[in-house]
């Protein structure tokens, strides 16, 4: 997959790790998920650990992701991304194992598992990327909808008194003493991508130790289920999501 | 566990530990489960005995949801997996165990069968045949189903069930019930390391550089392709179909009403035999032991033979379709059986071959 079209004297000074295949990514224009997807394969890349890593992917808009990720990969069910790792990482204990999820998925129907895996400290990396929708299925509300939030199930916008609150799962989460480092990052500004990648090798080196879970939340955006484009949508995730979900470690290693 | 100096290994042991140390034996790699009444001892035993099995995993799953995506894990990335469960968590895992079959993770599952629907009861029944044999989860795929009708066979089906998952790249399941699964036998327990440990090139071990990605999925999104994966799993189980019947025919040289049972009631239709014969009722048993690939042909062989077939189930009647599928109607076929926990006696069975046969033979 090298680049030999070079024009001589000029160098090649950003690529696409080989971790991630030619496969054109579904995702739609503005989505943070192709971002994500670049970075978690490019510390994969760098780390050498490619033959030593096995990813699950979710159901949701992600679901796709074995199709872009060029290493050993297992589709999950819906939620159950946690477990199927789980039963990955018991049998290969020596591998790198993360698990891919979106909201729906990770919060609303696998809250059990989430809980139980972080809780049971499996030495693996779950990443999270919360954009307060359901992409794939057409823009529904998801557990981390914001209030007031308007989404094609809550069409006058989400209200507690019916509809719940907007789950901090990364809170809860990082409550739990199986929890090792827990950390809420984005990848909507280059600065914030470079934070993101530094938290997914902390998290590979600490599953190397063996020190526990490591989750990443990714608070990101969804320009089509949010109707918005991708610079407002980047606008709307600063101005509404951060403040619900602040940015930063939530549980850090001393 | 213990030398036996080359002398066969005999026990006295509950049908779950026999079933659980088969597993062992057996070279499982993983085991997932969750508590449920019949079916306890299984986890209990395995987590007793995880010390002397350092190289097993045992784990206490939150759920029989999260324990079958665990098996689906692990299973993908190549360890001989088994998973223990009772009809209601069953039901759970359905979700689960059509994943499996789509992505033709090998696995062995175990249902001890309680009386149901719903909550139920925690007595032995036949009830998830249909749930088994027919499909259960959703999407068109079969399950390998064996049906042990013995402590001994609890222990056997353990190793056929590996084998044959493993061989068809399929789910296989033990469909025991309750009173297997509690009462004890004498077993003879084979010897560790009889089966050889599987290798497979499509597991999710790590992408050497040397090979592409394995990927372990269930979703092919362009109906052109999901056609020919289900084209390509129908293929399998029609080779399953003619190469996996298993079948027991006992006193059926010279019977007159063929009774049709599996699991416990094949052992309790035994004894209506003698009782039979003792009147001079000639009866017979066939018993499939196989569920899927279901015996066809060996019961349609008696269709000749016979006055009548009998179906005797702890439901309301379920193989016996199966049965009738057989007989094609050119026999009649009956069906008596209980349900919700409760199990036929060998008189109330022979009561109704009484109805069926009033005279002695046909001379």
């Amino acid at each position: 997959m090298e680049n030999t079209m070079i024009p001589e004297g000029m160098e090649v000074v950003y690529k696409k790790p080989q971790t991630l295949t030619d496969t054109p990514m579904h995702y739609c224009p503005g989505c943070g998920h192709g971002v994500i997807h670049k970075i978690l394969m490019e510390v994969i890349d760098e780390m050498g650990i490619q033959s030593e890593t096995i990813g699950i992917a979710p159901v949701g808009c992600s679901v796709f992701a074995y199709d872009y990720m060029n290493v050993d990969m297992q589709e999950a069910a819906h939620g159950r991304a946690s477990a199927v790792a789980t039963g990955v990482k018991r049998v290969r204990p020596h591998k790198f194992v993360y698990s891919y999820q979106g909201d729906g998925d990770l919060a609303a129907i696998g809250t059990g598992e989430t809980i139980h895996t972080v809780n049971r400290g499996e030495n693996i990396l779950m990443l999270f990327v919360n954009n307060g929708i359901y992409g794939m299925t057409g823009g529904q509300m998801a557990p981390t909808s914001l209030l007031g939030m308007k989404t094609s199930t809550s069409p006058f916008g989400r209200e507690a008194s019916t509809m719940g609150y907007p789950l901090k799962i990364t809170e809860l989460v990082a409550q739990l003493p199986g929890a090792y480092y827990v950390t809420r990052q984005s990848v909507h500004t280059t600065a914030n991508v470079r934070k993101l990648k530094k938290a997914i090798e902390a998290s590979f080196r600490y599953q190397k130790e063996k020190k526990g879970t490591c989750f990443i939340e990714v608070v990101s955006n969804c320009p089509s289920g949010w109707k918005m484009t991708p610079i407002e949508a980047n606008e709307w995730l600063e101005k509404n999501m951060f403040p619900y979900y602040p940015l930063g470690d939530l549980k850090a290693p001393k | 566990m213990g030398n036996t100096n080359g002398n066969p290994d005999v026990r006295l042991m509950k049908g779950n530990e026999a079933l659980a140390e088969a597993a062992l034996r057996a070279g499982m790699k993983a085991y997932f489960g969750y508590p449920i009444t019949p079916q306890s001892e299984v986890l209990e035993y395995l987590t007793a005995h995880a010390p002397e099995h350092p190289e097993v995993v045992i784990l206490q799953a939150e759920s029989e949801v999260a324990a079958i995506n665990m098996i689906y894990g692990a299973s993908g990335a190549g360890a001989r997996v088994m998973i223990t469960s009772s009809s209601p968590g069953i039901s759970l895992m359905m979700e689960g165990i059509s994943y499996m079959a789509s992505a033709q993770l090998p696995a062995l599952i175990v249902n001890v069968q309680r009386g149901g629907p719903g909550l139920g009861t925690i007595q032995p029944s036949q009830g998830d045949y249909f749930q088994a044999v027919k499909g259960g989860g959703h999407g068109d795929y079969r399950l390998i189903v064996l049906a042990p009708a013995s402590v001994q066979e609890m222990v056997d089906h353990v190793f056929e069930g590996f084998r044959l998952s493993e061989k068809y790249r399929n789910p296989a399941m033990i469909l025991a019930d309750g009173a297997l699964g509690q009462m004890m036998e004498k077993v003879v327990l084979p010897p560790a390391g009889s089966l050889a440990p599987p290798d497979f090139a499509w597991a999710t071990s790590g992408k050497s550089a040397t090979r592409d990605r394995n990927v372990v999925t269930s979703l092919f999104i362009q109906p052109e392709r999901m056609e020919q994966i289900n084209l390509a799993l129908q293929a399998k189980y029609r080779t399953i179909e003619e190469a996996e019947v298993r079948c027991e025919s006992i006193g059926m040289d010279d019977a007159d009403v063929a009774l049709v049972a599996f699991g416990l009631t094949s052992r309790i239709c035994q004894k209506t035999m003698e009782l039979a014969r003792a009147k001079g009722i000639k009866v017979g048993l066939i018993r499939p032991i196989t569920l899927f690939p279901f015996p066809y042909t060996v019961v349609r062989s008696y269709v000749d033979r016979v006055e009548a077939f009998l179906t005797v189930e702890m439901n309301a009647g379920q193989m016996v379709e199966d049965v009738r599928l057989a007989v094609e109607g050119d026999r009649p076929v009956h069906f008596t059986g209980r349900m919700g926990g409760m199990i036929p006696t060998p008189e109330e069975i022979l009561a109704k071959v009484e109805t069926i046969v009033h005279q002695p033979a046909k001379a």
